[in-house]
């Protein structure tokens, strides 16, 4: 493999347990909040990963970052084995690998304006002189769409979209090779959404980044992402090209997601889960989605199934029933409204 | 008559109006969408009708229930319409409920209240509305407490307390908001099977036009503290006549297509301190001429049953096309 075609990112086998105790003199559990995944995020290309709360998307983010030390599982960058959070190495990689959380107002300092703000990186891995950093501040501000004197401005002057905008100027300050965004749309208002949108797929073209886009949002992580990998309590469950997933999906839980998507002028009947999100301290053995599962075959109840390409077309998918390895089950069960 | 009849409501808080007029009316039954971004009003709306904003909100115009006027009516008037004529619900479902009381006693207190039921009969009530609402296992749940249970299951919990007065109207504030894809389905799946069951009424309140596209027969969308442009579902998005509308639309990733370059909105909803002169929506109004920063538009109708606040929204010629009502 040349330097090349050699992926920006590749994570193997992540997995990451917390122990938390229920109640004051409960026992302890342990929640294993990811569990096996397994991906690759090449330059220039952005992956989309989607699911619900308590998934563990959020904890695949910060695994891929070396912000959190995985269990099992090894990530690689740029060909290298991740060095431990908090090392030498690790902090000089940071300025390589940047984030950009949900809510803008809680990720920005209220005391400080946000023009010192978005230079601090720079600061921090001693980038530049002053007056180059200067320049920096004032081309990224620019690439963000922010004016210059929105620098000289406290966060809480600013408005939400131009916030996320210095949140984002903050990240590429340093020219990151790669961008992780989690949910960095859901807390701002709808045409403001469609901004940030269109900022990151633009910033993502011609900056050449990779960068992986995490959210509940299966029409937002269309418009972003070049690939989706669908995740349920833990595991990927399904990947693809996202019209592939948003058109065919093939795995039962894609298809929920899928159908949930409100859409006016909607004629399409409904698939409406039975039960609630699932709770990763209590995970139900074999498919962790068969209880919810329309199709339940009885193998999906003791073996996990694993994420391979599908016989037929190849579509990345963990399910029994999609890799024809067992006929459906009741679909009895199967809700349509 | 309409049953909630709204007319030119305003409210201001200090010398910030948060509603600039607002005409509005709910038929018996009907399922109506008000859709915005945060700070238009939607939620102000009704929290004035029903007489819920603190006493330094200034509120002005009529709201008519079933022709008995609201607006500064007394406490006896204002009892029995809150919760028992119109219920409403909010977004985050763990707040509105008290962490310390078991669900099934926050319901009882409600069929109490609003129809004088306790003991085992207010019990047998519980039990029912829970399970009407979906809650599995309704008689060993009544005795949860609000952390044990989900946050859709919560939800339901306080659909099944707006349900204990038997209200003719749901006022439902972003009900899905703070749940999962999967959850908000099962929502809006349960607020329509109840519909279909009881007849009551539904106000849904949300950000998303597609949720509210597919719960309700009507859509008025708000912005800057007015109504700039209301009308069936289906014209709203066969026809969007006024250009926040379209903004909102096209601000929505489509499922299918092509992937281009959202039509997005520039800048940001105005400050009710700062509200610009002329129509609100202006200064980022891509279609806005001179006119619009001095004149303040009043709703023109485009077709039947469909009017838009716009000085560019011209009157369609009578007969065109009938507006279908596909969304129903």
């Amino acid at each position: 493999m040349t330097a090349s075609q050699m992926p920006l990112l590749s994570a193997q086998d992540l997995a990451r347990t917390y122990s938390i105790r229920r109640g004051m003199a409960g026992r302890v559990t342990n929640v294993r909040a990811v569990d096996g995944v397994t991906l690759t995020i090449a330059r220039g290309e952005t992956l989309g990963l989607v699911g619900e709360s308590g998934c563990g998307k959020s904890t695949t983010a910060r695994l891929v970052l070396g912000i959190e030390r995985p269990d099992e599982g090894q990530v690689r960058f740029d060909g290298a084995p991740m060095p431990g959070s908090g090392s030498p190495g690790w902090a000089a990689l940071r300025k390589r690998m940047q984030l950009v959380f949900q809510d803008p107002l809680s990720a920005l300092d209220r005391r400080l304006p946000v023009g010192l703000q978005i230079r601090e990186p720079l600061e921090i891995h001693r980038m530049g002189t002053p007056a180059e950093q200067n320049a920096r501040v004032a081309e990224v501000m620019e690439e963000v769409g922010l004016q210059p004197h929105h620098a000289d401005r406290h966060p809480h002057a600013l408005s939400g979209g131009q916030r996320q905008r210095a949140v984002i100027a903050r990240a590429l300050v340093t020219q990151p090779d790669l961008l992780v965004c989690d949910e960095p749309i859901s807390a701002l208002d709808v045409s403001i959404q469609a901004q940030v949108m269109n900022l990151l797929v633009e910033l993502q073209e011609r900056l050449g980044m990779g960068m992986l886009f995490v959210s509940h949002d299966l029409r937002a992580v269309r418009q972003i992402s070049h690939r989706v990998a669908v995740m349920y309590l833990g595991r990927i469950v399904e990947e693809g090209a996202p019209d592939e997933i948003l058109h065919a999906p093939a795995h039962p839980y894609s298809q929920a997601l899928v159908s949930a998507i409100p859409h006016p002028g909607k004629t399409a009947r409904r698939i409406v889960l039975q039960g609630d999100p699932p709770n990763p301290a209590d995970r139900p053995p074999g498919c962790a989605f068969h209880p919810r599962c329309p199709v339940t075959a009885m193998r999906c109840r003791t073996e996990t199934p694993l994420l391979k390409p599908r016989p037929s077309d190849g579509r990345r998918v963990a399910c029994h029933v999609a890799q024809g390895e067992v006929a459906p089950g009741h679909v009895g069960q199967l809700e349509l409204s | 008559m309409a049953f909630v009849q709204i007319r030119d409501m305003s409210v201001a808080f200090g010398s910030a109006p948060a509603l600039r007029g607002i005409s509005l009316s709910v038929e018996r039954g009907e399922a109506l969408g008000l859709v915005g971004e945060s700070g238009c009003g939607k939620s102000i709306t009704w929290l004035a009708a029903l007489g819920l904003l603190p006493r330094s909100a200034k509120v002005g115009g009529s709201v008519l229930l079933d022709g008995v006027e609201l607006i500064g009516a007394s406490p006896s008037v204002l009892e029995p319409v809150r919760g028992g004529r119109i219920a409403m619900i909010f977004q985050d479902p763990a707040s509105s409920l008290n962490p310390v009381h078991r669900i099934g006693h926050q319901i009882a207190e409600a069929l109490a209240l609003h129809r004088g039921l306790t003991g085992a009969p207010a019990r047998a009530e519980v039990i029912r509305l829970l399970d009407q609402v979906g809650i599995p296992d309704a008689k060993t749940r009544a005795n949860a407490y609000p952390h044990e249970l989900s946050g859709g299951q919560n939800q339901r919990v306080m659909i099944a307390m707006a349900l204990a007065g038997e209200p003719e109207l749901l006022v439902a504030d972003e009900p899905t908001t703070a749940l999962d894809v999967t959850i908000q389905a099962q929502i809006l799946d349960l607020l329509g099977t109840i519909r279909r069951d009881t007849g009551m009424g539904l106000v849904l309140i949300s950000h998303d036009l597609g949720v509210v596209s597919e719960t309700c027969s009507r859509i008025a969308v708000m912005y800057a503290g007015r109504i700039v442009e209301q009308a069936e579902s289906a014209a709203i998005f066969a026809n969007p006549s006024h250009p926040y509308t379209r903004g909102l639309l096209g601000a929505m990733p489509p499922i299918s297509g092509p992937r281009q370059k959202l039509v997005s909105i520039p800048g940001s909803v105005p400050e009710a301190s700062r509200m610009p002169q002329g129509c609100a929506f202006a200064p980022r109004c891509s279609e806005a001429i001179a006119d619009c920063t001095r004149v303040d538009p009043a709703a023109v109708t485009v077709e039947a049953n469909h009017l838009a606040a716009c000085i560019r929204a011209t009157p369609a010629k009578t007969g065109t096309r009938t507006p279908e009502r596909v969304l129903a």
